[in-house]
């Protein structure tokens, strides 16, 4: 029992640390062909990001927004379905707070006002989901073609919108909300003064935590992992799948969408025309990273996060395209690692055996 | 096994430390600048790499140190601004009107140090009268509209088509401007022709997709467009390449884009971001800078059109001297450039 409990976490810690440790393999590599010093760059990149109150302050508000995304595309794999439009849904949940906030009166109390934007940035995001998880249910339209294609119609008419009808003079964003805008970290920790870090992280805390609930402790989500491994089966056993995909893909969708907050109630206060560019497209890769397991998925948008914003701080010496190769390397080696440091560990776990 | 060996080597490659390593850190007794750049990133060959160029130049001329960095999401622009001024910049500039806030922001936040802001939007208030920027801050304006009224003007008179074509890069409102005044400038010489105006997204990747650039300026060719006037970053680059291969003429932006094209260039609408970049660094260097707001139009060289060696044959000399009639006129006010769309006659 005892042996199997350490397999059992061996196999979940050592995978990612190799694949980290490959990550940065490459990365020195990268930064020695760029005629740098690799200390030195991962140095400037710490002091950049956990280095200093600041810096964190912004790993932790990126963190936020792709923590959304993140358990947005995690969902829609547990039920099988690889969504690919966050970026939209995203999009989509933000101009819907915005639009909703800079019609609002003024003055009304926060508290008040979240469970409004929440649903509100869950019906903006939920919308693009559902409808691709409808054109999936109803007629079996593929659901990574459709969002793939929802995020071209929908930026697009969110452009349209903007730019024609909300935007302020000379500027791509909408009014300022009126009221309900959310208190930034730095209101409680003085020393994240600045950064954009704000009370939507724990927003997102509560998110992982009741992904995790519903995933692994209530019956829709062992329904909708049920259709995810194996649809066929699942149908069998009762599960409706077409109702179980449309649904998941509404959730995921609203996910998206409230993770538009960060960004709409807690940093700007107001809807700009493509905020978060590819933080949507960057969940892919939280997810992926996390396993589709909440907690890995806020562990994986941590590490993200990072070298997003460590990609600012070494910008100096190395460009910012490295830390891009990087966030490649690291989905890759996760992806490879995964399985064959697995094999690693059983096969060694045999010759001890034998 | 294989974690000792990648740690190993990990480590050991810590410690390389190539001959040509640079240090980031910043020299107290030097004037440092620091920029950032907009989405659309060095290498535009147009907007952003004009900024460099003045930094660049002020590098060269002036001896001061200049920092770069490209922003990714929308919160880096502020970020960026934030790390350099941290780092006790004596100025940062923010390139790219999307930066206004967070301009006036940090210029209030750090009083002793200089920000300014290239297409810097000016809000008004409800009287209509502009709000001067903070102190420290200076918004550095450009008329594009001037400009583009005369590269307009010229398609108009050069282009043997009822027919112009007008390539935009991301739709928003500083790149209607462009399209505003191109078009009020083709009108104004040719009232029944038609303007074609195209954008080649809504994304900031709009500015960056020479693909799409190529297709949409094909298109406009084959509609009987000869002359397209593209205001869209690198996707241009795409715009020139349709020229190129249907042998017609393309007209550049932002900086003399001559040499993408040669011979296919009727003449390139020049923003003088570089100069403008300079200028700002100069005074901030000889100690004379101050906030407020610089507009630079066709009357200060701030906006004008290429009419070199290069080009003259393509543009005869009767239109020219009309060319330069128009200009005088715009600088004396005779003739009222519209800035948006709406105001388009």
């Amino acid at each position: 029992m005892n042996g199997r409990l350490r397999a059992q976490l061996e196999e979940t810690i050592l995978p990612p640390i190799v694949a980290l440790l490959i990550a940065a393999l490459v990365g020195d590599l990268l930064i020695l062909v760029y005629g740098q010093s690799p200390a030195a760059v991962y140095r400037l990149l710490i002091q950049g990001t956990w280095g200093n109150a600041y810096g964190l302050g912004q790993v932790l508000y990126k963190t936020t927004t792709l923590t959304f995304t993140g358990l947005a595309v995690a969902i829609g794999l547990q039920a099988g379905l690889f969504n690919i439009g966050a970026e939209s849904q995203l999009a989509a949940g933000g101009f819907a707070a915005g639009v909703v906030g800079a019609m609002l009166p003024a003055g009304i109390p926060s508290v008040v006002l979240l469970p409004l934007f929440i649903a509100a940035a869950a019906i903006g995001g939920g919308l693009v989901g559902g409808a691709a998880g409808a054109l999936k249910a109803k007629w079996g339209a593929h659901e990574v073609i459709t969002t793939i294609m929802l995020n071209f119609v929908v930026l697009a008419l969110l452009n349209y919108l903007t730019v024609a009808h909300f935007k302020v003079f000379d500027t791509l964003h909408t009014a300022d909300i009126r009221s309900g805008a959310l208190p930034r970290l730095s209101a409680v920790v003085p020393a994240f003064h600045g950064s954009a870090a704000n009370v939507v992280l724990v927003l997102a805390l509560a998110a992982v935590a009741a992904a995790w609930w519903y995933l692994y402790r209530s019956r829709a989500g062992y329904e909708l992992r049920a259709a995810g491994l194996q649809p066929g089966a699942a149908e069998y056993g009762g599960v409706k799948v077409s109702r179980v995909w449309w649904q998941a893909m509404l959730l995921s969708g609203a996910v998206a969408g409230i993770g538009g907050l960060n960004f709409v109630l807690g940093y700007k206060h107001y809807y700009e025309d493509s905020f978060a560019s590819g933080m949507g497209f960057l969940g892919i890769a939280v997810a992926l990273v996390g396993r589709n397991n909440p907690l890995g998925v806020f562990l994986a948008a941590l590490l993200f996060a990072t070298l997003s914003q460590g990609g600012l701080a070494v910008n100096a010496v190395v460009p910012k395209q490295m830390v891009e190769v990087l966030q490649a390397v690291v989905i890759i080696a996760v992806a490879t690692s995964v399985p064959e440091v697995r094999r690693l560990l059983r096969g060694a776990r045999r010759s001890a055996a034998t | 096994m294989l974690m000792g060996v990648l740690l190993a080597a990990h480590v050991v490659l810590l410690f390389v430390h190539p001959a040509g390593a640079t240090s980031p850190t910043i020299d107290p007794n030097a004037v440092n600048i620091g920029i950032v750049f907009d989405v659309g990133g060095r290498g535009d060959k147009s907007f952003n790499d004009a900024a460099y160029l003045g930094a660049e130049r002020a590098e060269k001329e002036l001896g001061v140190h200049v920092r770069f960095i490209e922003p990714g999401d929308g919160s880096d622009r502020e970020a960026g601004l934030r790390i350099l001024a941290a780092e006790g910049m004596k100025l940062v500039v923010g390139i790219g009107f999307i930066f206004t806030d967070d301009l006036n922001q940090l210029a209030r936040e750090y009083p002793n140090t200089d920000f300014a802001g290239v297409d810097y939007s000016v809000a008004t208030d409800s009287a209509g009268n502009p709000i001067p920027p903070p102190p420290n801050l200076a918004a550095l304006k450009f008329r594009e509209e001037e400009g583009s009224f005369l590269v307009g003007a010229l398609a108009a008179m050069v282009g043997h088509s009822k027919k112009l074509g007008f390539i935009g890069g991301m739709n928003s409102p500083l790149i209607q401007k462009f399209q505003a005044g191109y078009a009020a400038g083709v009108h104004y010489v040719c009232p029944d022709c038609q303007v074609i105006a195209q954008y080649a997204g809504v994304t900031p990747d709009a500015f960056r997709n020479p693909g799409v650039g190529k297709e949409l300026a094909l298109a406009q060719y084959q509609q009987g467009v000869n002359v397209i006037f593209h205001a869209s970053g690198s996707t241009g680059l795409g715009v020139f390449e349709a020229a190129r291969q249907t042998d017609r003429l393309a007209i550049g932006v932002d900086a003399d884009q001559y040499s993408e094209a040669p011979g296919h260039v009727l003449t390139s609408m020049v923003k003088g971001v570089d100069a403008a970049v300079f200028d700002a660094i100069k005074r901030v260097k000889d100690g004379t800078f101050k906030g407020g707001i610089y507009t630079f139009g066709l009357a200060q060289n701030g906006v004008r059109y290429v009419y070199d060696e290069h080009n003259r044959n393509l543009i005869p000399d009767s239109v020219h001297a009309r060319l330069e009639q128009i200009r005088a006129d715009i600088i004396a006010g005779k003739i009222k450039v519209p800035s948006t769309l709406g105001a388009a006659p």
